[in-house]
């Protein structure tokens, strides 16, 4: 393997409360040296002027649907990771709502085979019941021994107390986050978008806040019970945020993760019916955007993660509450953080380096990862928080179209994505 | 003045001038002298709910402008076998010059006129929106006071599953009325009073009523209660308008109904029939209006 020196950028590496101009090598897939600018003691084989960019540990994102198995009209892992490189992640987790759903082992090898065509690295998350059936565990150890970083039922939240509490005291025992997509769906309804004026004004029935915070009100008591990492999905409300600071406040294990489109939507964006803004769980109130951003600053938000959800356009592109929910975001989400945290609210990058890449490795324990520190693994994420620019949703490398932020003008792009060593996307 | 509007998806998009426009001209409408505005203009109607009033309405009002007309049900075969609303709106748009829809999904006509290129009209949409029942019932009130600026016009019942409360509430307000809506909380959430501006929320029928200009009452919507709990008789108790309730409202106040009416549900028999009662009124302005709907959207510029 070669060596790289990324020459004149500007390191941040939050884990090691590291935010200074520096040159980095990295050696055999790893990092070899940080230095002062023009300082490296080491010759390189290659030099890449990173001048007026962000250098920072890989970014890491923990929700994302690659489709495959079972749906590769919408998705395939090579596809929906060329999209992760091109945005700026060197790592993304994939959820196991694939058909059939990943709740084995062999499935759980067979994603992350080389034969996949994989451009960064893919660290299923794996069914936490059979068939996502909120009934029988499915097999943690085994799991974990195949690679499994985490555990979710996402898209269905586990419901029933008692399997939910033996989920959180398995996963405790194996040592392994449980992810939950807090949704009750005898209140939710499955409905298509969030219950108050919009819904009301459309015409369409709604989803109350409650039935995504009765749900995480019980799993932290439970996780407190346990004594188990409870990692809630997409969360949207701020009735939630309050109960996850009151969890803090009681020292439960409890990690939060938000999607770009609930901080920078909200529900009023479905007033024309558009269906690239149907999701789950739906944008909701303004006063819940703002909870978010400022959760996202204040720390009770600890990642960013896109739940990158392609669907092909006649799932979409069909009566609104018969329409497929969810969206892309692999491409995008680095610029609208940095738009709407950085550049709008004047949030540190050092905070949004965190939520994309240290912590998102701590909450599915990527060792070796989300930091720079020398011998970490060489996943580097490039990008230029300051270049103006509009994405185009033709250009995707997703196969999938459904992203309502296709014309939308940001600040801040992913410029190369290095995975172990190698270059996987340079636009350098 | 905003220019012809294409397609009518809804009031909202609306303005006060547009709508006046088309009540003027349902006034020189009559289905008994047929008009040939339409002739040699196909007309599909696109029904995947059951409609007899309003399909009917359509109908006749088409075919009065001496249009041709072709009803397709939901029942119809390319639709049953799971044909999309996407493909057999392009199927129809080769075929007739506008589609008069009805779908029991919200926003289902938005969505068809963002794929193609003929006027679409809404004949109701889910919950959303019945713009021709909410313009013939601003006719009708018309029939009987000199303008809805200044009225208070009261709405009472299952608001929520309404799309002709809701298309109401945005043609009257726009005419400058006062619109008060009625009813249980179930039915009619707080979030509606930011439906249109100036809208209030009474939840005392006997408050409510009180110096009305019109009474517009709703049936429960049964079939699409999914689950929410009415008790019955708590609901004739509290919402059932009744001789001794009508006489709260102004003297000349006038009782309408969109149709179809539960008498000893809604209403008693005696306010059903009463002179006050105008329900009859507005089925056959329906078609009048239609006829100027029609004729606004596909006729000849004037």
């Amino acid at each position: 393997m070669s060596t790289i020196l990324l020459k004149g950028g500007h390191l941040i590496d939050p884990a090691r409360a590291f935010d200074a101009p520096a040159d980095l090598v990295l050696r055999d897939g790893h990092v070899l040296e940080i230095a002062a600018p023009g300082a490296a003691q080491t010759t390189a084989d290659e030099t890449l002027d990173v001048k007026g960019l962000v250098v920072a540990p890989g970014f890491i994102d923990i929700h994302v649907h690659l489709r495959e198995p079972g749906q590769t009209h919408k998705e395939t892992i090579a596809t929906g990771t060329a999209a992760a490189a091109a945005g700026g992640f060197t790592s993304v987790c994939a959820m196991p709502n694939t058909r059939p759903i990943n709740d084995s082992p062999a499935l759980t090898r067979w994603m992350q085979d080389k034969e996949r065509g994989a451009v960064v690295n893919v660290f299923p998350i794996a069914a936490a019941t059979l068939g996502s059936q909120g009934e029988k565990l499915s097999n943690y150890r085994e799991l974990k021994k195949a690679g499994a970083v985490a555990l979710s039922d996402d898209g269905n939240a586990i419901m029933d107390d008692n399997v939910m509490r033996e989920a959180l005291a398995h996963a405790a025992r194996i040592g392994l986050t449980l992810i939950q997509h807090a949704e009750d769906k005898n209140i939710s309804g499955g409905n298509p978008i969030n219950e108050g004026v919009m819904s009301f004004k459309l015409g369409l029935r709604g989803q109350p806040a409650a039935s995504e915070w009765l749900v995480v009100e019980r799993d932290i008591r439970l996780a407190s019970q346990e004594g188990a990492h409870l990692h809630i999905a997409h969360v949207s409300t701020a009735k939630s945020l309050e109960l996850v600071r009151l969890g803090r406040a009681k020292h439960v294990n409890v990690t939060t993760e938000v999607t770009p489109h609930h901080f920078l939507f909200t529900e009023e964006s479905c007033s024309t019916y558009d269906t690239r803004y149907k999701m789950n769980p739906p944008l909701r109130s303004e006063a819940d955007r703002k909870a978010l951003v400022a959760a996202l600053i204040d720390g009770t938000i600890d990642a960013i993660a896109t739940d990158h959800a392609p669907h092909a356009l006649f799932e979409k592109e069909v009566e609104f509450d018969k329409a497929a929910f969810g969206i892309t975001g692999l491409e995008i989400a680095v610029a609208a953080a940095v738009t709407t945290l950085h550049h709008t609210g004047k949030v540190p990058l050092k905070r949004i380096v965190e939520l994309f890449s240290t912590n998102p490795a701590k909450i599915v324990g990527l060792n070796g990862r989300g930091t720079l520190a020398e011998g970490s693994v060489a996943d580097i994420t490039i990008f230029d928080p300051k270049e103006r620019w509009t994405y185009d949703v033709t250009k995707t490398r997703s196969r999938s179209r459904n992203c309502p932020y296709d014309g939308m003008q940001f600040f801040g792009k992913a410029r190369a994505t290095i995975v172990g060593g190698n270059i996987v996307f340079n636009e350098l | 003045m905003k220019a012809k509007p294409r397609s009518l998806l809804g009031i909202e998009p609306l303005d006060s001038q547009q709508i006046l426009d088309i009540l003027t001209l349902a006034k020189r409408m009559n289905p008994a002298r047929p008009r040939v505005t339409l002739r040699g203009r196909r007309i599909a109607l696109l029904f995947y709910e059951n409609s007899t009033r309003t399909r009917t309405s359509f109908e006749i009002a088409a075919k009065s402008l001496g249009a041709s007309t072709v009803v397709i049900h939901a029942t119809t075969a390319s639709i049953e076998k799971g044909e999309s609303l996407k493909d057999t709106g392009r199927t129809l748009q080769s075929i007739v010059d506008a589609i008069v829809m009805r779908h029991p999904s919200s926003g289902a006509p938005v969505l068809l006129s963002r794929l193609i290129d003929i006027p679409i009209i809404n004949a109701g949409d889910g919950m959303h929106a019945h713009p021709s029942q909410a313009l013939l019932d601003a006719f009708t009130i018309l029939d009987h006071k000199k303008s809805l600026k200044g009225l208070k016009i009261v709405t009472i019942g299952d608001i929520f599953h309404s799309r002709v409360a809701r298309s109401d509430a945005h043609l009257f307000t726009k005419l400058g009325a006062q619109v008060v809506f009625c009813g249980p909380d179930v039915l009619l959430p707080d979030s509606a009073l930011e439906l249109a501006p100036g809208l209030e929320i009474v939840r005392d029928m006997e408050k409510a009523i009180r110096d009305a200009d019109v009474v517009m009452m709703l049936r429960v919507q049964k079939e699409r209660l999914s689950g929410m709990q009415i008790n019955v008789e708590e609901y004739i108790r509290r919402y059932q308008l009744t001789t001794t309730r009508l006489k709260m409202a102004k003297k000349d106040a006038i009782v309408m109904h969109p149709g179809p009416m539960i008498r000893g549900m809604e209403m008693t028999d005696e306010v059903a029939d009463c002179e006050q009662s105008v329900v009859l009124e507005q089925v056959l302005n329906g078609v009048k209006v239609r006829m100027a709907i029609l004729e606004t959207l596909l006729g000849a510029k004037r």
